[in-house]
């Protein structure tokens, strides 16, 4: 029986148990509903719940399970000439009775009988059939391959009986419980308590797991490069990764990286605070509703245009227009028409992410502003003070705490953010601090050290790793303090 | 009047209340709120140095007419106030009125006690540091002393005048509103329902500091209590339904008033 045939059976098991619980919680109504503690849909709902999820559960278990213990099975009867062989090749061994199993499958009984007494080329049959072997395969494992076959087909009858009598048991069981005063509708509450608990525990196991795989990676890299070589090292220059070349290895040095990456978000964040910040004000303050309506929807479209796209406008419209633009200014003034200003540069980076940024910086600090309550702005209205110097003197003072958080959100996105800077910064990983020349980011350089065909033991893809992790460290130390400060704020007015 | 001793002040203002004269005249107010009428052609006086409450049921309009006083109704997009509203002879609607300057004569104070969240001293010298009323340092500290003195805090609170405003009880920083109002030498100052937010020790405090301040200022009160319209008050303007019910002395009005209607509300029959 096939796992979905399985998943279908148990399915129609619960929902025969859904109406049969139901049934019998109206039948112990003895037609009185308000006699029952719970609506009889609940008690539907408790019976099906019993029917469908403990034998799910075994299903999932066994299904995970069994594959393990079969291949151990397999793999203890192979030929001791095979095992002696070692780890891997018995690895490999098992991978082609697998193979062969799968074959074997498809082959007719008089095809099988043929292959097993040794008349007909196991590899010639197989590959009639569309499955390809290495080699041409040897006596044992056709017989290794029936053993998992039938160890196979046996667990899965098993498992199907198994899960099957668990399903009608559950409902069975949870069915004899019901009666006008059983509390069906607490149970199925705790249910879906444990739901949504088992869903917010994924995404949190996620974060906790892509974090585990960097670090272990990253311990890695720094088997070969040392810490201190790769935190505070000055130069990046990491090489090739050809095969052998033991003795030139590479410089990794972040600090390039990070200097480059912190300028390209100091220069982005000078362009979208101001810009954002000020917006923020115009559509929380002044706007009225007709054009808050039209403008704040037209602002948030630019955070919904992938980075990509800020990547191809910075590199086909920005940085080409800087340039022109730099050789005109220095023409006028010298009479030199030679740019000063790189098509790809910390300057066309800066100010398209900053671009990019502006929705960020307007919606988060537009939702802090009008947090402020009303009765501050009447206050000070009341007072004759001016719109302006209302803004200015309380709203703003009010808000600071909440727009510094939302600009440390907005920073930390600054300093992840990839599409634009891989197109528009350029690749030269140096530590300068003219806003006219190309640097790099830190993500530029996972992007670089991750492309194209490579094997992941060597420093130079490894690296990508260790520059991923020390990114992950510095926003999410920019998210917490930003979400504590948010946090702190709030409490202001409650 | 300045000039006249207090003393002189209460006598004045317990003789016969037709003698005092009106500080601000309001002639066929009316007030939208987009389609919807608020007010319906009120026409009431507001006497110098006098308590004016206006009492009657919620949504009578009574709130909004104190708020047309100052023009606060500005704020909202949709209000639209017609006839004439004057202060000392001057039309408040008048095109060449500087609404800032406005309500610099004319201040508020709100329902809910409303401090900024900054020190107990920035609160009060926020007014006239906008309004350039100090030139040095000498000066702020004497508007806060003077204005927290009128207001009845300054003892609670002088020796924390740079903790913040936020941390005071609600009595306390309703009073710190008022002395905030104050610091800005107000002629007129409107009164929202200053102490529906308060415990009944609070209000009382505050109503004493009402009564003080008559002396000095005119004072407009909306409030929901009846009993205190009748403490506070030497007017009260009776509302309803956007109509100006009846306006009288304060104790006529709670024991012989002219219309039914004010009758019934006073006896608690609706409202």
């Amino acid at each position: 029986m096939s796992t979905s045939l399985i998943l279908l059976i148990i399915l129609i098991v619960g929902l025969a148990a859904y109406f049969a619980g139901r049934a019998r919680a109206m039948a112990s109504s003895k037609g009185k509903l308000s006699a029952l503690h719970s609506l009889p849909g609940y008690h539907g709902v408790y019976v099906a719940i019993w029917a469908v999820l403990p034998a799910a559960f075994v299903l999932a278990v066994w299904l995970l399970a069994s594959p393990f213990f079969i291949e151990n099975s397999v793999r203890s009867a192979l030929p001791d000439t095979v095992k002696s062989q070692g780890a891997a090749t018995t690895e490999l061994m098992l991978g082609q009775v697998m193979q062969v199993a799968n074959g074997l499958k498809r082959l007719s009984s008089d095809e099988l009988a043929a292959v097993t007494s040794g008349s007909s080329n196991l590899r010639e049959a197989l590959a009639a059939k569309g499955v390809p072997m290495a080699n041409a395969g040897e006596p044992y494992m056709v017989e290794a391959a029936q053993h998992y076959n039938s160890l196979r087909d046996g667990s899965r009858w098993v498992m199907s009986l198994v899960v099957l009598i668990i399903a009608i048991a559950g409902a069975v069981f949870a069915i004899r419980g019901i009666s006008a005063p059983f509390r069906a509708r607490n149970r199925v509450e705790r249910v879906m308590l444990g739901t949504l608990l088992v869903a917010s525990s994924i995404a949190i196991l996620t974060t906790v797991g892509i974090v585990g795989s960097m670090l272990s990676e990253a311990i890695r890299f720094f088997q070969s490069v040392s810490p201190s070589a790769f935190f505070f090292g000055t130069v990046w220059d990491p090489r090739f990764s050809a095969a052998g070349s033991g003795g030139t290895e590479g410089q990794f040095g972040l600090l390039p990286l990070l200097a480059g990456t912190l300028y390209i978000a100091l220069v982005a964040m000078l362009f979208a605070v101001p810009v954002g910040l000020f917006a923020a004000i115009y559509m929380a303050e002044y706007a009225k509703p007709v054009v808050r309506g039209i403008a704040k929807p037209l602002l948030e479209i630019l955070a919904g245009i992938p980075t990509i796209v800020y990547g191809f406008f910075a590199l086909v419209t920005v940085g080409p227009f800087l340039r022109d633009i730099s050789a005109q200014l220095n023409g006028l003034v010298t009479g030199n028409y030679v740019n000063f200003i790189q098509a790809q540069s910390v300057l066309t980076a800066g100010l398209v992410m900053g671009i990019m940024l502006i929705p960020f910086v307007s919606s988060l600090s537009d939702d802090i502003i009008t947090q402020v309550p009303r009765s501050l702005r009447d206050g000070s209205l009341g007072l004759g003070a001016t719109r302006s110097e209302t803004i200015k003197r309380v709203i703003l003072p009010a808000a600071l705490p909440g727009i510094v958080g939302a600009l440390l959100l907005t920073a930390s996105r600054a300093v992840g953010e990839t599409m634009i800077v891989v197109l528009a910064a350029g690749v030269a990983a140096r530590m300068q601090l003219n806003p006219f020349e190309a640097m790099t980011t830190v993500t530029v350089k996972i992007v670089n050290q991750l492309t194209g065909d490579l094997e992941f033991n060597s420093p130079q893809t490894l690296v990508a790793f260790a520059l991923g992790i020390t990114l992950f460290a510095i926003t999410l130390c920019l998210n917490i303090y930003a979400l504590y400060i948010v946090r702190k704020y709030r409490e202001q007015y409650e | 009047m300045n000039m006249m001793s207090e003393a002189a002040v209460e006598k004045a203002l317990d003789q016969k209340m037709n003698t005092v004269p009106f500080k601000m005249i309001g002639k066929d107010v009316s007030v939208y709120y987009g389609e919807k009428r608020a007010l319906f052609d009120v026409n009431l006086n507001v006497r110098e140095n006098t308590v004016t409450a206006l009492i009657g049921p919620s949504g009578c309009g009574k709130s909004t007419f104190l708020r047309t006083l100052n023009r606060m109704n500005d704020t909202i997009d949709s209000c639209r106030v017609t006839g004439k509203i004057t202060l000392d002879d001057g039309d408040i609607y008048d095109p060449s009125i500087d609404v800032v300057e406005l309500r610099a004569r004319v201040g508020m104070v709100f329902q809910k006690p409303n401090p900024f969240p900054k020190s107990i001293y920035e609160n009060v010298t926020y007014g006239p540091k906008i309004h350039g009323l100090a030139r040095t340092k000498a000066d702020l500290d004497q508007i806060v002393e003077t204005s927290l003195q009128k207001a009845g805090l300054w003892n609670e609170v002088k020796d924390r005048l740079h903790e913040s405003g936020t941390g005071l009880s609600g009595g306390q920083q309703q009073r710190l509103c008022i002395a905030r109002a104050v610091a800005v030498s107000p002629e007129v100052i409107l009164m929202d329902e200053p102490c529906s937010a308060l415990d009944p020790i609070a209000t009382a405090k505050v109503e004493e500091l009402i009564h003080e301040l008559r002396t000095n200022y005119t004072i407009v009160i909306v409030t929901h209590s009846m009993q205190q319209a009748a403490r506070v008050s030497q007017r009260t303007a009776m509302f309803h339904l956007g109509n100006l019910v009846e306006e009288n002395d304060t104790d006529k009005m709670f024991t012989n008033p002219d219309d039914q209607r004010t009758q019934d509300y006073i006896m608690g029959r609706f409202g």
